[in-house]
């Protein structure tokens, strides 16, 4: 049997997997019945729903014909990389990883390493024209979130603040 | 006229001079604040909450009105702007808004919300002064089926959000639910699918979500297309007010919203959150003109509906917290507080012992209305300029934004961390054609959902039938059923049509 459409076949068998799953750790939980329903009663609901949605939105992707099979295409790795890079630097930057004795760098550092790796995940991007955003952005910031909001970050890397 | 009367007595206490000054004060800083990604009207006003505590009480309460309307208009911009939802009703005015932006027409946008949620906010005033306390009885009559009824409606109407499949968006839904229920279960205590993380005791935050699914999602499918392909901004843009054509269009559409939405302010818990989407639902239904832009697209409908929707919701809502003294939204829990600090208990009592207290607030939320009206038209213009930035310098921005944002509400980086989650969760979305705006609504009502659900069963001793046997209930349902009818209907006749052509 052909995938009509591929979109809607694999959104299908994640709604299933998901639903599963979600079905699956409800009855770790007490579910009880209707008149006292337990923590585990709505969650199973849910995720038996889900599951058979995902299962007609799978079987529909195999039986309904689509134009041009609604083909997934690439996946944009390098985009998809930098930008969860960027934001994963950023948080460990800015307030350190404690559990694994790496220290807080503070915001300024950390907005200029998200602007630079954030910035790579486009073609033809130039590290002077980054310098001078990411240093509009941190003294935006600055001003904006530690000047004027009086938001509680740490700003400075551990060893100056 | 005892309607006449009481406005009169609003007016007479919140139209000073001085107290005026503080609302445009007010204004101008939650505008400035709310149009930051991330940061909402609630946390807007719990940030400055503290700088109206040295005010007298009217002069403060305006002056918190004022920054209420301003952080809400802000929230809207970055919608509009930059399709990042800083609370649950910009999620709607994300749909079109940001698709008018796209097309050269953020200003008529920004100008529809703007004037859209004035009028709205006018109409709410009347009411609220007008029908307060009849009103009232009717909240009384929803218990918890009818609640757990007008939900369902709500969700049903929330399918009519997305523009492909219909499973497909209610599987969103149920994802959402689902996703909503992630944290401590109210009743037990049981930490349910947290897997040991504290956080995730807390439950996901929506601003996480909402985040990571708009904001990465968004970012890294535009830039996976190659740059001369990207169409993120077409770079002429078309007029910053309005055309006769487009004030033709939008009329009406305000004229419902506003109805709508105070109808559902009024209930008390989570009325005015479902006004937005209900509203834009309604509009989706109504048939278009010939020509017109549909929606999904850029409809102007499709943001001055929702916005009105919201800001008449905002205002009727004040009637279950004056009457029954429950806040309704978050928003209004704050104004609660601030109405402690200075002393005054709100519920029932507040409008006959304090009359010049109540219908003040009152008329002051209407003096920040205007307020916002008149700041924000002129500044449509500047706003606008922000498009004009390359998108190589946007993005980046935006990434820092919502990292900045996401930590700032609860000072944690597992936050920054979640939101990484969901951006990739939120380009699989885009990956697998699944719109996202229904998830946030089941998202947000998930948890009230099995709360209403629980309690029903609970009264009704398990029998399922109570959603029936209860006329509004049950007629809240038939609704639904009927709305799903109306959203399957034309697809069952687009098939038919293709059959024909096979044949």
């Amino acid at each position: 049997m052909n995938i009509k459409s591929q979109k809607d076949f694999f959104s299908g068998l994640m709604f299933m997997g998901v639903g599963v799953a979600f079905a699956w750790g409800a009855t770790t939980y007490n579910v009880g019945e209707g008149a006292r329903m337990g923590p585990g009663y709505f969650p199973l609901m849910l995720g038996i729903l889900m599951a058979v949605l995902g299962a007609a939105i799978t079987f529909k992707a195999l039986v309904v014909e689509t134009v041009g099979g609604d083909k997934i295409g690439k996946w944009a790795w390098k985009p998809l990389s930098f930008i969860i890079l960027a934001n994963l630097v950023f948080g460990v930057l800015l307030a350190g990883l404690p559990s694994i004795g790496i220290p807080a760098m503070g915001m300024i550092v950390a907005i200029y390493a998200l602007t630079f790796i954030s910035s790579m995940a486009e073609e033809g991007w130039k590290v002077k024209n980054t310098f001078i955003l990411a240093t509009v952005l941190a003294v935006g910031s600055y001003l904006a979130f530690v000047v004027l909001l009086k938001l509680q970050f740490p700003v400075w890397p551990f060893f100056i603040g | 006229m005892e309607l006449l009367s009481h406005l009169s007595i609003g007016f007479g206490v919140a139209f000073t001079p001085i107290n005026l000054l503080y609302c445009l004060i007010g204004c101008i800083l939650g505008t400035l604040i709310g149009v930051l990604p991330g940061i909402g009207p609630v946390a807007t006003i719990a940030m400055l909450l503290p700088a109206t505590y040295a005010l007298p009480p009217v002069s403060a309460l305006i002056m918190l009105a004022g920054i209420y309307y301003g952080a809400q208009y802000g929230g809207s911009t970055t919608a509009i702007l930059v399709n990042l939802p800083g609370e649950s009703s910009s999620v709607v005015t994300c749909i079109d808004g940001y698709q008018m932006a796209r097309k050269g027409r953020a200003g008529p946008a920004l100008a529809a919300a703007g004037l859209g949620s004035f009028f709205a906010g006018c109409v709410g005033t009347l009411i609220l002064a007008a029908f307060a306390p009849p009103l009232t009885e009717l909240a009384f009559k929803f218990g918890p089926a009818e609640y757990f009824a007008l939900m369902i409606l709500g969700l049903i109407g929330a399918v009519v959000l997305a523009s492909g499949s219909l499973l497909k968006a209610i599987a969103m839904i149920v994802l959402g639910l689902l996703l909503g229920l992630v944290g401590t279960d109210v009743n037990s205590g049981v930490a349910r699918f947290s897997f040991d993380i504290p956080e995730l005791t807390d439950g996901i935050g929506f601003v996480t979500i909402a985040m990571g699914v708009f904001g990465y999602g968004e970012i890294i499918s535009n830039l996976a297309q190659p740059e001369h392909e990207r169409e993120v901004f077409t770079a002429k843009v078309s007029g910053l007010f309005p055309t006769k054509e487009d004030f033709k269009n939008m009329t009406p559409a305000v004229l419902r919203g506003t109805f709508l939405g105070s109808a559902l302010g009024i209930l008390p818990g989570g009325g005015a959150l479902l006004a937005a989407f209900a509203a834009y639902a309604l509009e989706k239904k109504v048939s278009s003109k010939p020509g017109e832009v549909p929606f999904g697209q850029g409809n102007i409908r499709g943001v001055a509906a929702p916005e009105s929707a919201n800001n008449a919701g905002a205002q009727t809502s004040f009637i279950p917290l004056l009457t029954l003294g429950i806040p309704p939204n978050a928003v209004m829990a704050l104004m609660v507080g601030a109405m402690t600090i200075h002393n005054i208990q709100p519920g029932p009592q507040v409008m006959t012992s304090n009359p010049e207290l109540f219908w003040g607030l009152i008329a002051s939320m209407w003096i920040g209305n205007a307020m916002l009206v008149i700041l924000n038209l002129p500044l449509i213009g500047m706003w606008i300029k922000l498009l004009t930035v390359p998108y190589r310098y946007l993005f980046p921005a935006i990434v820092l934004f919502c990292a900045i944002g996401v930590y700032s509400t609860n000072n944690n980086t597992f936050d920054i961390w979640m939101v990484g989650i969901f951006g990739v969760i939120g380009y699989l979305f885009v990956k697998l054609g699944c719109e996202p705006a229904p998830l946030l609504l089941g998202f947000i009502l998930g948890p009230m959902m099995e709360e209403n659900l629980r309690r029903a069963l609970l009264l009704s001793r398990g029998d399922w039938s109570v959603f029936v046997t209860r006329p509004l209930s049950a007629g809240l349902l038939g609704a639904a059923l009927l709305l799903l009818v109306i959203v399957l209907l034309p697809s069952i006749k687009n098939k038919r049509e293709e059959a024909f052509v096979e044949e």
